[in-house]
C-alpha cells in the first residue's frame, strides 16, 4: 500500500478528533489515509476465491481462483491469480504489479500455448471475466487513487460508519464518484456505491464476514456486488486465507506464471 | 479447486507412498466441411476427427519438484497420417531461488506477434493439427533457465529432433505433389540427432518487454526437393542446419500493444533476414456496451521475395477481434492476410462460446482466395473450410 507524506499529521489530528480545523475533503483524505497505514505491513498473503455471477433470470456461473499477493513498500502491491475453473481457462494466470502513479503492468499466461503475453492494463472499467467486478473494483487500492470527500457519519449494517465520496484520479474509469461507507470501528469498507460515467447509481458492493489476521489486519470474506441497472449480480467469497507464508519477489515474476498450477 | 485424486504410486527413489495426483485435460470433436472438391480426387471430403489431450502433474518437496507428463492422441476419419499420436509433455522441473532445471519432452512459446512466429524455434510445428502452424511437437530437451536481476537467461541443449508432420495422400490441406516423409533428408551427418543448442534472454523494463535468442542446429521448417516414388511425383522434405539471431520487443503504452520480431537466418552462404511488425489497439466498452473491440495491423517482411519459402514474404495482416465479455467468454477473431504483390490473400474467423462449466463450442472457417500459382498456399487453394468443434474440459 502507497505511503503517504501527510499521513501523520492528519492521522494524529483524526485520533484526537481534533476536526475543527478541517475541510471535508481534508477529513475525507485523512480517514482513507488511516484506513491504508492500518493495513500496512501485511507482508505476503495467500487466499482462494470463488465467483458466482448471476444473470437477471437467476441462472449461475461459477469461477474459481487461488490469489497470491505481496506487498511492496512504496507502491502498489504485486499479485498473481491462477484460475481453476472454468475448466477450460484452468491454469490460465494472470499477474500484476500495480502502480500508484503509473500504469499497472500485467501479464497473462495462456497455458495451452505456454505463451505469457503482456497486456494493456487500461481496461479499468471492463468486467473482469464477464462478472459485476470490474478490474478497478479489485485491483490494489492505494489513496493517490483517489481524491476524497466527507459526507457524514451514518449506521449501516449496524456499523458507525463514516460515509466519504471518492473520485477516482486515474484516467479511464468508468465512474464519476464512489460513496463508501467505512466502519469506524475496524477502518474497513462496509459498502460502496458506484456511480457510472452519467452520474447514475450502477452497483452497489457490500463487505461482510469480516475476519482478523495475524491479530491486526481485517478482510472481508465475503464481497456482494449488485448490478442495479441490468440486475446481474456476482458474489465472492474468500476463503483459506494465509498470510507471511514466505513469499517473495520471485513468486511474481514472469517464470513463475510458467510454474503455475 | 482442482480434482486430486488420490493413487498410490511406486517410485524408485521413495518407498511406498500416497501422492495426491493433478489431472486434468480435454477430449474434442471436430467436423470439417470443405467448401470445395479437392485438387486431387484421392483427397477426402468432410471430415470428422477426435482427439484426447490429458495432462497428469506431481509436484513434491514443497513444489520445488515436478512431473507432468501430457500425451496427445487424435483419430482422423479421412486421413491416416491425421490419426497420430505424441507426447505433448513429459517434464521434470526443479525450481531453485536463482535458476530453474528442466528435462525431458516440452513446449516452449518465443515471441509477441500475432500472425506469425518467426522468432519461436525451439519446436517442431504439428501442421497436422491446424494449417495456423500454433499446434507444436513435444521438443526433448534440457533447459537451464538463470534469474537475474537484469533478466532471465535460457540455455537450451536439444538432443534430438522432431521431423515435421504432414497430412497423408487422403488428407486436405496438402501440398501438390504430396510430402513423402519417408524420404527426408538431413544436412547433419548425425541426422534427427544432431546437438541443437539455443540462446535467450528476457527482460521486462517499465513498457518494455524485450527477447533476444540464438539458434543454432536443424531447421524447423523444411525445404523440398521433387522427386518420385512409384512412378508417382513427390517432394522431399530436406533439413538444413541453420544459426538464427532473432529480436522480440513489445512497447506496451495505454490500450497500444506495439510489436517487433526479427529474424536472420543463416545456412552455408545463404543468409536472409525477416519481419513481422505492427501493433494491436484495444477500444473498450465500444457500442454502449461491455464489449472490447481489439484493432490488429501486422506487416509480414521476408528478404526472400518471391523466392521464400514462406507466403508471407511482402504481406499484411489486419484483424479484429471482439471479447464479449460475458459469462460465457464469447469471442470472435477475424483476420486476413492480404499479399501486396498480388498472390491473393488468406482468410481466418474463429469464434468461442463456453458452455455450463466443461463445454467450449469452437468455431472456426479458412477461405484461401485468388492464390497465384507461384505462392506456397496455392496448394491449399481448394481447401477452404469450416469447422466446428465441441470440447470437453476436466
Amino acid at each position: 500500500m502507497q505511503k503517504h507524506w501527510i499521513a501523520i499529521p492528519l492521522l494524529a489530528l483524526t485520533l484526537n478528533g481534533a476536526v475543527l480545523a478541517q475541510t471535508a475533503e481534508e477529513k475525507g483524505l485523512a480517514i482513507s489515509t488511516e484506513m491504508d497505514q492500518r493495513d500496512l505491513g501485511w507482508g505476503n498473503e495467500v487466499s482462494d476465491s470463488t465467483m458466482v455471477l448471476r444473470n437477471a433470470h437467476g441462472q449461475e456461473s461459477v469461477r474459481e481462483n487461488r490469489m497470491k499477493a505481496l506487498e511492496v513498500p512504496g507502491d502498489g502491491d504485486k499479485t498473481l491469480v491462477v484460475f481453476d475453473s472454468p475448466r477450460d481457462i484452468s491454469g490460465t494466470a494472470f499477474l500484476t504489479f500495480s502502480h500508484a502513479n503509473k500504469a499497472d503492468e500485467q501479464w497473462m499466461y495462456l497455458p495451452a500455448l505456454k505463451r505469457v503475453k503482456r497486456i494493456s492494463s487500461s481496461n479499468k472499467s471492463g468486467p473482469f471475466l464477464g462478472s459485476e467486478f470490474a478490474y478497478e473494483d479489485i485491483s490494489s487500492q492505494e489513496v493517490d487513487k483517489y481524491s476524497y470527500k466527507y459526507l457524514r457519519d451514518e449506521v449501516v449494517d449496524e456499523q458507525d460508519s463514516y460515509v466519504v465520496e471518492r473520485y477516482p484520479q486515474y484516467k479511464h474509469s468508468g465512474y464519476t464518484r464512489q460513496i463508501t461507507w467505512i466502519s469506524k470501528e475496524i477502518y474497513q469498507p462496509v459498502k460502496i456505491e458506484f456511480y457510472d460515467r452519467k452520474n447514475a447509481l450502477l452497483k452497489t458492493l457490500t463487505f461482510s464476514d469480516y475476519q482478523q489476521y495475524l491479530g491486526k489486519y481485517w478482510r472481508a470474506l465475503v464481497l456482494d456486488m449488485v448490478n442495479h441497472q441490468t440486475k446481474k449480480s456476482t458474489t465472492l467469497t474468500r476463503s483459506n486465507y494465509q498470510f507471511q507464508t514466505g513469499l517473495k519477489e520471485r513468486d511474481f515474476d514472469r517464470n513463475s506464471l510458467k510454474r503455475v498450477r | 479447486m482442482k480434482k486430486r485424486i488420490l493413487v498410490a504410486t511406486v517410485l524408485a527413489c521413495t518407498a511406498t507412498q500416497v501422492f495426491a495426483l493433478d489431472v486434468k485435460g480435454s477430449v474434442g470433436l471436430e467436423g470439417r466441411y470443405f467448401i470445395d472438391e479437392p485438387s486431387d480426387p484421392r483427397q477426402h471430403g468432410n471430415n470428422a476427427s477426435i482427439n484426447v489431450l490429458p495432462e497428469l502433474y506431481q509436484e513434491w518437496a514443497d513444489g520445488q519438484q515436478s512431473l507432468v507428463f501430457s500425451p496427445y492422441l487424435r483419430w482422423d476419419q479421412g486421413d491416416s497420417e491425421r490419426s497420430h499420436a505424441d507426447i505433448r509433455e513429459l517434464t521434470w522441473s526443479y525450481v531453485a531461488d536463482e535458476w530453474e532445471l528442466r528435462a525431458g519432452l516440452r513446449k516452449v512459446f518465443w515471441g509477441v506477434t500475432e500472425s506469425q512466429h518467426l522468432v519461436d524455434v525451439i519446436n517442431q510445428t504439428d501442421m497436422l493439427e491446424d494449417p495456423d502452424g500454433e499446434a507444436k511437437l513435444g521438443q526433448p530437451m534440457i533447459n537451464l533457465a538463470l534469474i537475474r536481476d537484469w533478466g532471465t537467461v535460457d540455455l537450451f541443449l536439444l538432443p534430438y529432433f522432431r521431423e515435421r508432420s504432414f497430412a497423408g495422400e487422403k488428407g486436405r490441406l496438402r501440398t501438390h505433389p504430396r510430402v513423402a516423409v519417408d524420404q527426408v533428408q538431413y544436412e547433419s551427418k548425425d541426422d534427427e540427432r544432431n546437438l541443437d543448442y539455443a540462446l535467450r534472454w528476457v527482460h521486462s523494463l517499465d513498457v518494455w518487454d524485450l527477447g533476444l535468442s540464438y539458434f543454432y542446429g536443424t531447421s524447423r521448417d523444411p525445404s523440398f526437393s521433387l522427386s518420385s516414388v512409384n512412378g508417382e511425383a513427390v517432394l522431399i522434405p530436406q533439413y538444413d542446419i541453420i544459426h538464427q539471431i532473432g529480436v522480440d520487443a513489445q512497447a506496451t503504452v495505454g490500450a497500444w500493444l506495439w510489436k517487433l520480431e526479427a529474424i536472420n537466418r543463416h545456412h552455408d552462404a545463404d543468409d536472409y533476414s525477416a519481419i513481422t511488425a505492427g501493433f494491436e489497439y484495444s477500444f473498450y466498452g465500444v457500442f454502449e456496451t461491455v464489449y472490447d473491440l481489439g484493432v490488429i495491423y501486422e506487416y509480414l517482411y521476408d528478404s526472400r521475395g518471391s523466392k521464400s519459402t514462406s507466403p508471407f514474404a511482402d504481406d499484411s495482416m489486419l484483424g479484429m477481434r471482439l471479447a464479449f465479455n460475458d459469462e460465457a467468454s464469447t469471442d470472435v477473431l477475424l483476420g486476413v492476410i492480404v499479399d501486396h504483390a498480388g498472390e491473393g490473400h488468406a482468410i481466418n474467423l474463429e469464434a468461442s462460446r463456453r458452455f455450463g462449466e466443461h463445454w467450449k463450442l469452437n468455431l472456426k472457417a479458412r477461405g484461401y482466395v485468388n492464390i497465384a500459382p507461384n505462392n506456397p498456399l496455392y496448394h491449399f487453394r481448394q481447401d477452404g473450410y469450416a469447422q466446428m468443434e465441441w470440447l470437453y474440459y476436466f
